[in-house]
């Protein structure tokens, strides 16, 4: 198998995933369970969210293991089984990708906060390579750090990938619309400060996730070609900011609607394209055959 | 400096979060004394503490809110403001106890139970005490019970609830229908992520904040109505 990178530097865009922990909730995951502890004891319908995904058309799938870090799981009691939950989660998406799907073992924030004093960067590295060894140990051949604000927990998390692992070192990173043209994540950074910050700390690839949703994904990469003409980017958008509508919160961009603003996507200068929250198996389908067809 | 310096510049170290001598943040108050030493000082020469609260600290934190709102600051300027706060209000403590200085009201907030995150309720946390309020954090994951528990202990206290999931805001509703079985005039205002007004209407709940602000607005319109 080609690394991304590679395939990137030929020239292909490549098909990411969609939601994981939507989707989860959809199989029956309660408010206030552990996700990732799915990957022991119900590997059979984490599995088959991997396989959705592959079976729509994506070139890479996640791992259950976004909330895997272990100050996540000491909520749950479940700090001692930190290596178990990410092996697990990186080998039931290799199961499901076979040899030449990637599979990106994903790691999400703490929750703790550097400024706040909660944690140190030290603690941060720590618990990132306990989970980046486990899931790159499990078949992970890509870590994806993602939905970050705070660039120092970043910035620990991708050299914990890479001085633990061999795995590519994706970072992305969750931004807001600010104004007419600005965006910052929660913690007041913009796309372009990332870039340098996150390749120097080791990123191959970088890019954004969650939001509200993907036309503001377009302004984000602008912005990050603006300062890099080369790093790959990876976008992995919600399907629109969750709406309240008779009794159920809903992610309101349909297939389509996400579809319209692929081409966009890429023109802007992304290499991959995926889905985050509130994306299905049909989200994923549509960016894969509009990737497709441009070939 | 004379009492208005004093309160101006106690304001200063607040909104642009100087906490003490030493703290090297912000770069261009470096060496000068912070909100710590200049409360100090300021009750030292006689300045009335609701003066300090009311002028310095209140004002600060509403400007720091008010410019979060607009996104022109972001977490980490407003976590410095209020820790400057905090040092700030540690010295008016023993006049909050005796009674000397009152606070606006008290206010609950937890995140609600299924849901850890913590980060929105505690933003929301310190601009409410900011603007004067004393707040009663229950942490993350908090039942209906232990909210009904808190209000049962303290029958005047407004209610914030906060979510960050669209799977755990539906809990805000049972919670909220728990607490007005306890006291049907207690007031509940809810926020987070995936939250709009529209939930609220159906939730039951008064308020709905978009930002930590909002929620003070909504709070202090409450005791306007008193």
């Amino acid at each position: 198998m080609n690394t991304i990178t590679s395939d990137i530097r030929q020239g292909r865009i490549l098909v990411s995933d969609g939601a994981w922990g939507t989707f989860l909730h959809e199989k029956g995951l309660l408010p206030g369970e552990c996700p990732e502890l799915w990957n022991l004891n119900k590997p059979e319908e984490v599995f088959a969210i991997a396989k959705s995904y592959i079976d729509a058309g994506a070139d890479m799938i996640e791992t259950n293991s976004f909330g895997g870090n272990s100050f996540k799981l000491a909520f749950f009691g479940l700090a001692a089984k930190v290596y178990d939950i990410n092996k697990a989660a990186a080998q039931i998406s290799r199961d499901a990708a076979g040899p030449d799907i990637h599979v990106l073992g994903s790691i999400g924030p703490t929750g703790k906060m550097i400024i706040m004093g909660d944690v140190t960067n030290e603690e941060l590295y720590d618990s990132f390579s306990k989970q980046a060894v486990a899931l790159y140990e499990g078949g992970a051949d890509a870590l994806v750090i993602e939905t970050m604000s705070d660039i120092e927990e970043a910035k620990a998390a991708i050299k914990a990938c890479r001085e633990n692992t061999k795995a590519e070192v994706i970072c992305t990173m969750t931004f807001e619309k600010t104004g007419e043209k600005s965006f910052h994540t929660m913690m007041g950074i913009t796309p372009a400060a990332m870039v340098s910050e996150a390749i120097a700390a080791g990123a191959d690839i970088i890019g954004a996730n969650c939001g509200n949703g993907i036309r503001n994904m377009i302004g984000i990469v602008e912005e990050i070609r603006s300062v890099d003409a080369k790093i790959p980017i990876l976008i992995h958008a919600n399907a629109g900011a969750p709406v309240y509508k008779d009794g159920k919160t809903v992610f309101p961009e349909t297939p389509d609607e996400m579809a319209e603003y692929v081409n966009l996507l890429i023109n802007a200068g992304a290499n991959i394209i995926g889905g985050c929250c509130g994306t299905t198996p049909g989200h994923i389908s549509k960016i894969a055959g509009i990737v497709r067809r441009n070939k | 400096m004379n009492n208005e310096e004093l309160l101006a510049a106690i304001l200063d170290c607040v909104e642009y979060g100087k906490v003490n001598k030493e703290s090297p943040y912000p770069l261009a108050m470096k060496g000068r004394d912070g909100a710590d030493e200049l409360t100090r000082d300021a009750l030292a020469k006689g300045v009335p503490p609701a003066d300090i609260l009311n002028e310095a600290l209140i004002k600060a934190m509403d400007r720091v809110g008010q410019k979060f709102s607009e996104k022109k600051i972001f977490v980490p300027q407003m976590l410095v403001s209020a820790k400057a706060k905090n040092s700030a209000l540690a010295h008016l403590k023993p006049y909050f106890s005796s009674g000397e200085v009152k606070r606006k009201g008290r206010f609950i907030i937890g995140t609600v139970s299924g849901d850890l995150h913590d980060i929105g309720k505690n933003l929301v946390s310190m601009i409410v005490e900011g603007a004067g309020w004393e707040v009663i954090d229950l942490g993350v994951d908090v039942s209906s019970r232990k909210f009904g528990e808190s209000l049962i202990k303290y029958p005047d206290a407004v209610v914030g609830l906060s979510a960050l999931l669209t799977t755990t805001m539906v809990n805000m509703k049972t919670i909220t229908r728990e607490l007005k079985n306890i006291n049907p005039f207690v007031k509940v205002i809810i926020g987070g992520a995936p939250v709009s007004d529209a939930f609220r209407a159906d939730a039951g709940a008064d308020g709905y904040a978009r930002d930590p602000q909002g929620a003070v607005v909504f709070l202090n319109s409450l005791t306007k109505q008193k």
